[in-house]
């Protein structure tokens, strides 16, 4: 399959991801569409990863170049869990104290 | 002994730290003992070392007591010179100065017990520096003593500090010095760039090598520098002002000691001086036009103390001028008896502002003869000396000078006759008017009238003896063959500068006339202002020429309008203009700038999570554009 799939695709994720966070006010759902962008990204490492891999064990059967970015993705994935736990905490936090998720809110620091 | 030269300033400094830290706990004879005391071991130390270099052949010791100063080439050890001149400067600083540190004990005892502490710690401060001066083996250790008795004269000046005028007399007396300290410190970078050196010995061996140019520079600029500390003209005028302090220190720092720094560094440079012609006229020249002007205002003057201040820059004068025809050891000879009159008649001086309660005006004087008669007698001696009638110290000292200023020119000799004609007169006026007829001041004055405690009269004696004969050490060569014992005795340290210089030689029968002459003018001075003053004195204002003298030919003032003045409106003028308008319109425009900045960045900051966003992908898009496309 051409790599140009895999590209379209993972920037279409990443589009969605970034309009998301800019049009809306729901801070889950904004949490949801960095979660899309992130995977958007683990998306193209596999895909480069695969590419690479194909064309280098073409010219040498024993090689291993690309695999690399497999195991980072496998790091976003871990540290993503992490973040995703401790931002969901903050936002339980956040509609504790105020009773919503919208982010307007929260611009106390202003005044 | 010689290696313990360093015991010599350690004890002062003892002194120093002790009075000056436990000033609140020490009790006031505690502090006097103490103050005393130090001098006292630092005057048996000298007298000690003194024998030795008496020895025939002694040669000049170099103390290194650790190193100071080693930096790209230039190596300043922080060592100390024996030698003839430096050891007979240790003497006379520590002699009289035990002299008047005992005096002191009585003087000062109306003041509180720290203010009495305090006053003792900064006199052996004032020792220490003194000694550093004169002992230290290269110009900058001298410089360190240099600014260090500078800093204890504004601070003995400025005792009193509740006063605004004593205060004022100290800055005065600072800053002139200041100004005579920069052209010495100048001089001194001179002799770094010429000689790579500042070691008197590496320094004297080598400049007879250097170009004249270079020594007339530098040597001028020192010779800037015991303007300052000598109170020559033009900057002089501090030393008047500084009467302010107490008499015990007018005595010691501004008659005997301080005031001679400028004559001890000269009489060390010697070498580099007879190198210099030029700067040996000029220094003869403006010594010479020191001591005639200090000598006319001197004749006008009321107060006690400013006649001998003015005196005082008018002797001074006389060892410069020494200095500038070459008598070298006449200018040390100077010192040396000028010390001992000089503060026999301070200290006189204080005795009878003391019994006059701090009256110092001599037209509310006069008959003290009676009621002080140590003081008198003591007084007379000084006065007697200084007008210089043998065998009194003063002749042979002056006389000395004035024939060496006669074999260089004789004009040099007929107007330091003149001014030596004014000493005789203007003493005789101050003593006639002080001791002489009727008293003049109020009856409780007259009531409380007392002659000074013991403490006071004893040193009034043994200055008085010294100064009587003081002069024997220096008979010159007319009375007795090689007889100037002084001479001999210091040869060493100008047999470079005598090798050099030709020597001028008056025949015996000219200094014979000399002699006669000078001597019967001044009698017949002495006698005019005895039978002047000691019946009528002038207690009126004066008038005419005489208000200019006593208004000090308005040099003061001069100075105050030809440099003060145009130095504050230039103040004012940069003030108004250059430091309000430029230097803090930069620094308020910087401020007001980045205030103004800041409330414009302020708006980004809306606080909508949503648009800090949008500007991260705006910038983020940016970037891309950049890579991809430029």
């Amino acid at each position: 399959m051409p790599i140009n799939y895999y590209i379209i695709l993972a920037v279409a994720l990443f589009s969605i991801g970034v309009a998301g966070v800019l049009t809306r006010r729901n801070a889950i759902i904004i949490f949801m569409c960095v979660e899309l962008m992130l995977n958007a990204v683990n998306l193209l490492l596999v895909a480069f990863s695969k590419m690479h891999y194909a064309n280098a064990v073409q010219l040498n059967p024993a090689s291993t170049a690309g695999t690399e970015a497999q195991l980072f993705v496998f790091f976003i994935m871990v540290v993503a869990a992490a973040e995703v736990s401790v931002g969901l905490a903050i936002i339980v936090m956040m509609y504790r104290n105020i009773h919503s998720v919208d982010i307007n809110f929260l611009n106390r620091l202003k005044h | 002994m010689v290696d313990y030269i360093w015991l010599v300033p350690l004890f002062p400094l003892i002194g120093f730290l002790i009075n000056g830290l436990g000033r609140k706990q020490l009790s006031k004879s505690l502090s006097g003992i103490i103050g005393s005391g130090v001098i006292l071991a630092s005057f048996i130390i000298s007298l000690l070392i003194f024998n030795e270099t008496r020895a025939e052949g002694f040669t000049a010791v170099t103390v290194n007591l650790f190193e100071f100063i080693n930096v790209a080439g230039l190596n300043i050890p922080f060592a100390f010179q024996v030698d003839q001149l430096s050891v007979l400067f240790l003497l006379i600083i520590t002699g009289v100065g035990f002299l008047i540190h005992v005096y002191s004990t009585s003087y000062m005892n109306a003041e509180e017990p720290h203010h009495y502490a305090r006053y003792f710690s900064f006199l052996n401060l004032f020792v220490f520096s003194m000694l550093l001066l004169v002992l230290g083996s290269n110009y900058l250790i001298m410089f360190i003593g240099w600014e260090g008795v500078g800093l204890c004269s504004y601070l003995l000046i400025g005792y009193w500090f509740k006063n605004t005028e004593y205060g004022n007399a100290a800055r005065k007396a600072f800053v002139m010095n200041r100004i005579g300290d920069l052209g010495f410190l100048l001089g001194l970078f001179f002799i770094i760039q010429q000689f790579g050196s500042l070691t008197y010995t590496e320094v004297f061996s080598q400049a007879q090598g250097a170009g004249v140019g270079i020594l007339t520079v530098i040597t001028l600029l020192l010779f800037v520098g015991a303007t300052g500390k000598s109170a020559q003209i033009p900057l002089y005028t501090w030393l008047p002002d500084a009467m302010a302090g107490p008499t015990p220190v007018s005595a010691l720092i501004h008659a005997a000691t301080m005031v001679t720094a400028g004559i001890y560094m000269i009489a060390r440079s010697n070498i580099l001086y007879t190198l210099a012609p030029v700067s040996q006229t000029v220094v003869a020249v403006i010594g010479l036009a020191t001591a005639i002007l200090a000598a006319t205002i001197a004749i006008k003057q009321n107060d006690i103390k400013k006649v001998l201040a003015y005196s005082t820059v008018s002797q001074l004068g006389y060892m410069f001028l020494g200095l500038g025809v070459g008598a070298y050891t006449g200018a040390v000879f100077h010192v040396m008896t000028h010390a001992f009159f000089k503060a026999l008649l301070f200290l006189g001086a204080g005795s009878v502002i003391h019994a006059m309660h701090h009256e110092q005006d001599i037209r509310k004087m006069g008959g003290l003869a009676k009621k002080l008669p140590h003081t008198h007698w003591t007084f007379l001696v000084g006065c007697i000396a200084i007008a210089g009638i043998p065998p009194f110290s003063g002749f042979f000292s002056k006389d000395e000078i004035l024939t060496h200023a006669f074999a260089a020119n004789p004009v040099y000799y007929i107007i330091g006759l003149l001014g030596a004609l004014m000493t005789a007169f203007y003493m005789f006026r101050l003593y006639a008017m002080t001791f002489r007829g009727t008293f003049r001041g109020t009856q409780e004055q007259e009531h409380h009238l007392h002659e000074s405690p013991w403490s006071m009269v004893v040193p009034l004696i043994v200055l008085a003896v010294l100064a009587t004969v003081a002069g024997f050490v220096g008979i010159p060569e007319l009375f007795a063959p090689d007889a100037h014992r002084l001479e001999h005795y210091l040869a060493p340290v100008f047999a470079v500068s005598a090798q050099i210089a030709e020597g001028h030689h008056v025949p015996a029968s000219t200094e014979w006339i000399l002699l006669g002459v000078s001597l019967i003018m001044i009698a017949v001075s002495i006698l005019y202002a005895l039978n002047r003053f000691s019946k009528k004195t002038e207690t009126d204002e004066a008038t005419g020429f005489g208000k200019v003298l006593a208004n000090k030919w308005y040099v003061d003032e001069l100075y105050e309008t030809v440099i003060s003045k145009p130095l504050n409106g230039l103040g004012y003028v940069f003030n108004r203009f250059i430091e309000k308008s430029g230097i803090d319109g930069i620094v308020n425009g910087v401020g007001r700038s980045v205030q103004w900045g800041g409330r414009q960045l302020r708006l980004l900051q809306s606080g909508q999570v949503g648009s800090y966003i949008l500007w991260m992908v705006l910038g983020i898009l940016i970037f891309f554009v950049i890579t991809l496309f430029i």
